[in-house]
């Protein structure tokens, strides 16, 4: 029997990036809020200390700061007729557990979604007929346009001290900055970071190829910076281990380097570590969440009741919770009904790695020192005569190089022996990588759904993810590779290695913690789980916020978005559904 | 030649109250402060000879037999010699060896329930064996198919050329291992070499910086403010681990 713990007015289910925005926010109406962590507490000192956390093989390669797949993973098949197995160690992605969850140990690619995103049907069908969309695709509108969410990106950039350079102030171009990204209504909080060698290479090759180069948004700060809840962050050192590492220096945007300074010290706010939530829990109407179940790391059960629920985990755990918890009916791919666990999308990417004569001392970078373009980006090029829909930025970005798991080597090194040793030698400091970062259509056979035959440790049945990129994501990926084969040789290289994404999508190799979709937003309760303010159809006093509303994924990171997404639900609790708790829209 | 060490030479052996608490996950600062009390962290390259049973004293995880196997494995994929340095001269095998003895060995982050079944290359690791076990079964499994097939010799004993084909006939699945595929193993060895080659000092490979000085990795310097924007200007420091510049000191 759970032991049943105070009543809260807000329990939150997770405690990164969306928490601790939604927390800061709900915080200040007065109400009482409570984080439920399943991972351990984390502080930029001592966890992230950078004399410990330039660690490559500890964090990047063992994983020190992801989810450990021993309490929770999920199954994986490529399509409906094979048997899903379960994922035993992290590939493919690398969901972050924790406090600060993967707002830890992310890179600081900080994008806004372009207007065409937020309305990929309705923009596509208008452009290039209802008939240019294959019936097997499942894209759809957000319910939300870019209009709509322009404040709530500005005060996550604003929280986050994000540098970069903007290309449209209200709807002005501007020189340097990316000339198609939607209109801003003020430019970026810090200037963009200091070029690496190889940013400068991409810049140059890519302006005689004609296109319009961009310093990449960074939530890594060019210049130390208060953001508006008062709080410090430090310059940027270019350190060179932002992705998969905690950052030391106050300089990677991360709940603890922007929030936590403040809501830590409320009265109102409290936070628990080590509670794994397994159901949101229902009346007996089923129409009304009474709060939540969860295990602590004893194994005992508590019943933690509260006026509002959010589930505010990773893309996949929060589905699983509306899963266990009969929250919205789950999609039947068959039958092609239902909404939860539906428009399961992903990130596909491809890259050129190149050789060059230059130093480029790769080591020295920040997780989002990036020069990109936007040329085939969302719908900035006519795809009419291409076929496909959906595009992606390229990139020349300068992470960092750590030894074991940033090296490049040319396509006709040996793999392993003296030839290797050699051609390590000859190349680590002498190359890049121009990436491509492309959308993934929604599409009828990619969903999420409880695994018949695995169990989790608490006897629950398991997330079974079935997914493969659909053919049009591969000729996009293969569209965009080649057009970042054109800026590879344009760098006059010594030679170059192409590597497409090859099919099928595989989940061994590392390609994007950029998993969206289960529990999409939208306008219409019959293709989505909650509402354009994140709101459940079916049960308004739960709220469910983060990449899993995405229908689609455009071609960005997407963090940029998640934030955005995190303050509008917040206004939207504060403004309207706490002054008059119920469904925010009429279905 | 490989690399081995004096018995005078009281290596590496970890207490226990300290392996107790590192598994425990305690703070950096405590861990640091219990470390800097202990006199057993110490500079290895002192101890250099070519006694092979000196290597005994440093082995967690392997028998003595494992040992030769996994020197001469690593030293085919990454060869060297004391002028130019390759997987023994920076330690690899003694690297490898603490890892399997640690959480990584036992796999202790991975999701180990089974039914079991092998799935497609797409749906990853589906193995019963830990890394740990993996190596155990693989190396017996391959010597035993060495001296099926040169003459009884284990695969140590082997010519130089008939090492590197034996691994290349594992690494391309030429060889099926009693439960796994010899591709399998083939593909942890190689990643945890590379691992040992190129991490940082304190775990016990890339020992003077071997790997890190081979490709101009200086070492998690931390602050290139000034440097990021002087292009084309080869770095001057010498490389640094975390535990300092000897880079000899070793954390498990």
């Amino acid at each position: 029997m759970a032991k049943r713990l105070t009543p809260v007015d807000v329990v939150l289910v997770g405690f990164g990036w969306t928490a601790s925005i939604i927390a800061q926010e709900l915080t200040e109406e007065g109400l009482q809020v409570l984080a439920l962590e399943r991972g351990v507490d984390r502080a930029t000192v001592p966890d992230f200390s950078t004399t410990h956390i330039q660690d490559e093989l500890k964090y990047a390669v063992r994983g020190g700061l992801f989810q450990a797949p021993v309490r929770e993973t999920l199954s994986f098949r490529n399509t409906r007729d094979q048997h899903a197995l379960p994922m035993r160690h992290l590939g493919s992605f690398r969901p972050g557990a924790g406090v600060g969850g993967a707002g830890v140990h992310w890179n600081g690619q900080t994008w806004r979604f372009l207007p065409d995103d937020f309305l990929l049907r309705s923009h596509t069908e208008a452009r290039y007929g209802t008939g240019f969309i294959p019936d097997d695709l499942t894209i759809q509108d957000w319910g939300v346009t870019y209009e709509d969410l322009e404040p709530s990106y500005d005060r996550f950039e604003y929280l986050c001290g994000v540098s970069g350079k903007a290309g449209n102030l209200d709807g002005t171009q501007q020189a340097e900055g990316n000339p198609f990204e939607g209109a801003r209504r003020r430019d970026y909080p810090l200037p963009p970071l200091e070029r690496s060698v190889g940013s400068l290479m991409f810049d140059k090759a890519s302006k005689e190829l004609g296109y319009h180069p961009f310093a990449a948004p960074a939530a890594n700060t060019s210049r130390p910076y208060k953001n508006p809840l008062g709080v410090q962050m430090g310059q940027c050192t270019y350190c060179g281990f932002c992705e998969w590492f905690g950052c030391g220096n106050y300089s990677k945007a991360s709940p603890q380097s922007t929030i936590l300074p403040v809501l830590l010290k409320k009265d109102n706010f409290s936070y628990r570590t080590g509670c794994d939530v397994t159901r949101v829990l229902l009346d007996n109407t089923g129409k009304k969440a009474k709060g939540v179940l969860y295990r602590d790391l004893k194994g005992d059960e508590y019943e933690q009741p509260a006026q509002i629920v959010i589930l505010c985990a990773f893309a996949h755990h929060n589905v699983h919770l509306l899963l266990l918890s009969g929250i919205g009916q789950p999609y039947d791919p068959v039958s092609q009904t239902g909404v939860t666990g539906r428009n399961y999308a992903y990130q596909i990417t491809s890259s050129v790695e190149v050789f060059v004569d230059e130093l480029i001392n790769p080591y020295m970078g920040a997780g989002a020192l990036g020069q990109a373009i936007d040329e085939f980006n969302t719908d900035n090029f006519d795809h009419g005569p291409e076929g496909f829909i959906g595009g992606g930025y390229i990139a020349l970005w300068t992470t960092g190089g750590r030894p074991i798991l940033q090296h490049h080597l040319p396509k006709d090194a040996p793999k392993w022996g003296a030839g290797w040793k050699k051609a390590m030698a000859e190349n680590y400091l002498k190359s890049v990588s121009v990436s491509t970062h492309g959308s993934v259509v929604s599409h009828r056979g990619a969903y999420l759904d409880l695994d018949p035959n695995y169990k989790d440790i608490y006897g629950n049945p398991m997330l079974r993810l079935t997914f493969d990129f659909h053919d049009n994501d591969y000729r996009m990926s293969d569209f965009l590779t080649d057009k970042a084969e054109g800026i590879a040789k344009a760098m006059k290289p010594r030679s170059i290695n192409v590597k497409k994404r090859k099919k099928p999508y595989s989940i061994v190799p590392y390609q994007t913690t950029h998993n969206t979709g289960g529990a999409v937003m939208g306008d219409d309760p019959r293709t989505s789980v909650v509402n354009r303010y994140l709101q459940s159809w079916d049960v308004p006093n739960v709220f469910v916020v983060g990449a899993c509303n995405f229908p689609q994924n455009a071609g960005y990171n997407p963090t940029g978005t998640v934030g955005a997404l995190a303050f509008w639900a917040a206004d939207a609790i504060r403004t309207m559904y706490l002054k008059n708790p119920g469904p925010l829209v009429q279905a | 030649m490989p690399v081995a060490r004096s018995p005078s030479c009281s290596l590496f052996a970890t207490p226990s109250f300290q392996q107790a608490a590192l598994d425990r996950g305690i703070t950096r600062r405590r861990f640091v402060q219990a470390a800097l009390a202990l006199p057993t962290i110490i500079a290895l390259p002192a101890c250099g000879s070519d006694d092979r049973k000196a290597i005994k004293v440093s082995r967690t995880f392997f028998s003595a037999r494992e040992q030769r196997f996994i020197e001469a494995a690593t030293a085919r994929l990454i060869p060297g010699d004391a002028s130019d340095p390759g997987a023994l001269e920076a330690g690899v095998p003694f690297f490898i060896d603490l890892q399997l003895a640690g959480p990584y060995g036992r796999a202790d982050r991975w999701y180990m329930e089974g039914p079991w079944a092998s799935g497609t290359e797409q749906q990853g690791y589906q193995l019963k064996e830990t890394p740990a076990q993996l190596y155990r079964k693989a190396i017996a499994e391959v010597d035993a198919y060495c001296r099926k097939h040169f003459n009884g010799m284990d695969y140590a004993d082997l010519k130089t050329s008939e090492q590197e084909q034996v691994l290349h006939d594992l690494d391309e699945d030429k060889i099926q291992l009693k439960d796994f595929p010899g591709q399998a193993f083939f593909a942890i060895l190689w990643q945890n070499t590379q691992e040992g080659f190129l991490s940082d000092p304190m775990y016990g490979g890339n020992r003077n910086f071997a790997g890190w000085k081979l490709i101009g990795f200086p070492g998690p310097r931390y602050n290139y403010v000034k440097e990021i924007t002087e292009y084309g200007k080869p770095y001057p420091l010498p490389p640094v681990g975390l535990l300092g510049r000897d880079g000899t000191r070793i954390r498990s």
